[in-house]
């Protein structure tokens, strides 16, 4: 049972590194696809969320990183 | 933090059981292959969906396998000396400018330049990255100067 919950653990680490980045990532996506659902005609703003976003995490996780 | 974790945790493994260091070395090189494998796997998939193009593209991605291992043959001992971390922070670089492009294409985005905006992507997140280290760096080095 150790040993599956372990290779099961492995699995997931090969998708998941950093459990925070994962979920802001996602949250970044999220909001953008939601906002390319509600207003088509402003998918320019989802891309901007996009690259705002991913970036703003990228910098917050490497200052997370820093303070730890 | 990621690399030095898991360089840690496999040093760990070989201090408690050296005799099983090929076996260690084999599910480390498994684990990657498998996660690039599952990646050109998604990847092939999100292109050819509903263009019927999933044959061409399958033999595109065996062809581009054999291509690699060809050149992993080859070229064994001077991608030895490569440094690592740059590698992987170039190629990190690219897979989040690819992936950055590709999902803003779903969501119905239309960049300035088409593909080419995929370059612009990744010297933002390489001059990100490398912003992020300089100030990292320097943040150090004045910490160390400071105790």
């Amino acid at each position: 049972m150790t040993n599956l919950i372990v290779s099961l653990r492995e699995l997931a680490g090969l998708f998941v590194e950093d459990g925070a980045l994962a979920l802001a990532i996602t949250v970044v996506v999220v909001v953008a696809g939601i906002v390319a659902a509600v207003a088509p005609a402003l998918s320019w703003l989802s891309g901007v969320i996009l690259v705002c976003g991913c970036l703003g995490v990228l910098i917050g996780n490497v200052a997370t990183a820093r303070r730890n | 933090v990621a690399f030095t974790t898991e360089k840690e945790e496999l040093r760990g493994q070989e201090r408690r059981n050296e005799r099983r260091l090929d076996y260690l070395a084999g599910v480390a090189s498994f684990k990657a292959v498998l996660l690039e494998g599952l990646e050109v796997v998604f990847i092939v998939i999100a292109l050819a969906a509903g263009r019927g193009v999933r044959l061409p593209l399958s033999a595109a991605a065996f062809a581009a396998c054999a291509l690699v291992a060809l050149g992993g043959v080859l070229l064994h001992r001077p991608l030895t000396r490569v440094p690592e971390n740059a590698l992987k922070f170039a190629v990190g670089a690219m897979l989040s400018a690819f992936g950055l492009f590709w999902t803003s294409e779903g969501f119905g985005v239309h960049w300035p330049g088409a593909d080419l905006a995929i370059l612009a992507f990744i010297a933002l997140f390489l001059g990100t990255g490398l912003a992020c280290c300089a100030l990292l760096n320097r943040r150090t080095s004045a910490a160390k100067t400071a105790s």
